[in-house]
């Protein structure tokens, strides 16, 4: 399937981008366009990349070829200052959460603030308690990290990713570990921070129908290319084997379930010697000098 | 042929890791500025990595400076010099066993749980969270640690020479009867405050802006999983050890080769 690209008024675009670990090519030369106040959802199987390409989009990491734009600037390009202004209007909710273990939860939700703006505490403390209560979590904000659940450390994320009210959030895998009454009222969440603030929202995630419920617009990622784009509706309805295969979740289909690997009979009659700790580490050094290279 | 190859592969890794290394230390430095404008990162620092060496330093202090009085005064009497103990007591600790014992400690008390720290973080996208919320890792973090451990070192050193001397007293004059007045005026005499005690202090500075380089670049360097931080956490004790006691001699013949 070619990268066929929407021409609207894009935040973030893509351009023929190619990014590899090692020797493994995460991204093939894909294009993908991000528009202005929608929700742009990213889906694909395990190990596609979809992470990776939020750090791309955040600089976090540098493509090999291509560029990323983002608000009309390249945002690997950016001056570290330049970076970092920018990153104040970008919002991210990691998988993990990431949390600062040593904060209670107000005060991660606060840190924001408090780095950058010069607001007295006491409204610091009503901006908190409303974002906290937006995600549900005013009540836990004495908590220490290492006191919340998987998916109440991701709300406590998304509280702090929205702190400073940025033009886009980029969501990592937001519903992982929600059970199904904070799954509902995340969703819902989502959709109306979107909304209410004209936020630009890429969220990458498994959850097909969940996504489709709240996406403008969905890509479908698998083996470092573009399988299938369009609306929720588009998807669905697409008659590509990948997307079909993806939204279903059929086991069979172009997109294999198992890891490249030779055949399983000879597998299990021929005994192999595994590497050798030398050769693992001088493939893990190769791998490490290609990527400071 | 495979050992040439992996002894290239290792000076090759081992030099493009000093480069990091070298970039790292100039990010560090320079967010050095940022820390002094928020003396609160420093002191919470300083607190975990200074006041909480205390006790292991104080506790090996003394049985340093007690095996010295022990050692020295054997040695000392079979020539009829047992009353400059105190002299060999403090040279030897200001001059040497002070700031490499107290580095070699303080690598193992502070800069291990530094690259733990550090290591985990990395883990767990605390570092990334923070450059996601626009504020440096490096500033806030990392830089704050660095100068807690510059700083600390030198008295930490200090804390280690004065109960190691007291040590040596207590077994001098307490247990084997040197004079006590000997032991205090022959140190006073003898000791010499730029020789001594200003080359002691100048060592313990660079053992801990070593130490503290080499601890916080391991755990922001190391590879974040369970066993890449362990590894990272071995490899700063290790380098740090090496690092001090190739200093010190280095330091040592710069300082005193003259004499």
């Amino acid at each position: 399937m070619d990268n066929h690209v929407p021409t609207q008024d894009s935040l973030v675009t893509v351009h023929n981008l190619t990014f590899s670990r090692g020797d493994k090519k995460i991204f093939d030369d894909i294009s993908l366009e991000f528009e202005r106040g929608k929700i742009t959802a990213i889906m694909g199987p395990s190990g596609t990349g979809k992470t990776t390409l939020l750090k791309l989009i955040a600089a976090q990491l540098f493509p090999n070829h291509g560029n990323i734009m983002v608000n009309g600037r390249n945002i690997h390009h950016l001056k570290h200052d330049d970076l970092y202004t920018l990153r104040k209007r970008m919002g991210m909710l990691f998988q993990s959460g990431a949390l600062l273990t040593d904060m209670s939860v107000f005060d991660n939700v606060a840190y924001p603030l408090r780095e950058h703006t010069h607001l007295p505490e006491s409204m610091i403390r009503t901006l908190v308690l409303m974002k906290l209560e937006a995600v549900g979590l005013r009540g836990a904000r004495d908590l220490m990290p290492n006191e919340l659940s998987g998916g109440m450390s991701r709300r406590v994320a998304l509280a702090r990713a929205v702190a400073l009210d940025p033009m886009m959030i980029l969501y990592d895998e937001p519903f992982t570990g929600q059970d199904p009454i904070s799954m509902g009222a995340l969703v819902h969440l989502i959709k109306s921070l979107n909304i209410t603030l004209g936020l630009t929202s890429i969220i990458v995630s498994h959850d097909v129908h969940e996504t489709a419920a709240i996406a403008d617009y969905i890509y479908v990622l698998s083996e470092g290319r573009v399988i299938g784009q369009g609306t929720p509706k588009e998807i669905l309805d697409s008659q590509s084997s990948w997307v079909q295969q993806f939204m279903n979740g059929a086991a069979d289909g172009p997109v294999h379930f198992h890891y490249p690997a030779k055949n399983y009979m000879d597998d299990l009659l021929h005994f192999e010697k595994p590497p050798s700790s030398r050769q693992r580490l001088s493939n893990n050094r190769a791998i490490k000098r290609k990527r400071y290279s | 042929m495979e050992f040439f190859q992996y002894l290239g592969a290792n000076t090759r890794s081992s030099f493009t890791k000093l480069g990091r290394g070298s970039y790292f230390l100039v990010h560090l430095i320079a967010g050095i500025s940022s820390v002094l404008v928020r003396p609160r990162l420093l002191l919470k620092q300083l607190h975990s990595v200074g006041v909480l060496s205390f006790l292991i330093i104080s506790i090996s202090g003394l049985f340093v400076g007690m095996v010295l009085g022990l050692q020295g005064f054997y040695i000392l009497s079979r020539f009829g010099a047992e009353e400059t103990l105190g002299v060999m007591v403090a040279a030897s600790l200001v001059r040497e066993l002070g700031p490499v014992v107290t580095a070699l400690l303080f690598a193992g008390r502070a800069g291990s749980a530094l690259t733990a720290e550090i290591g985990l973080m990395k883990a767990t996208e605390q570092l990334s969270g923070m450059e996601m919320m626009a504020i440096d890792p490096i500033k806030r973090i990392i830089s704050p640690r660095f100068l807690a451990g510059v700083l600390s070192m030198p008295l930490l050193a200090a804390l280690f020479s004065c109960i190691g001397i007291i040590g040596g007293q207590l077994v001098g004059t307490g247990l084997l009867g040197v004079d006590d007045g000997a032991y205090w005026s022959q140190m006073q005499a003898n000791l010499d405050f730029q020789g001594d005690i200003i080359n002691g202090v100048i060592k313990s500075i660079v053992f801990g802006f070593v130490t503290s380089w080499i601890a916080l670049f391991e755990g922001y360097d190391s590879i974040p999983t369970a066993e890449g931080v362990s590894r990272a956490t071995t490899r700063t004790v290790v380098n740090s050890a090496f690092s001090i006691l190739g200093l010190d001699f280095i330091l040592t013949a710069l300082m005193f080769g003259d004499n």
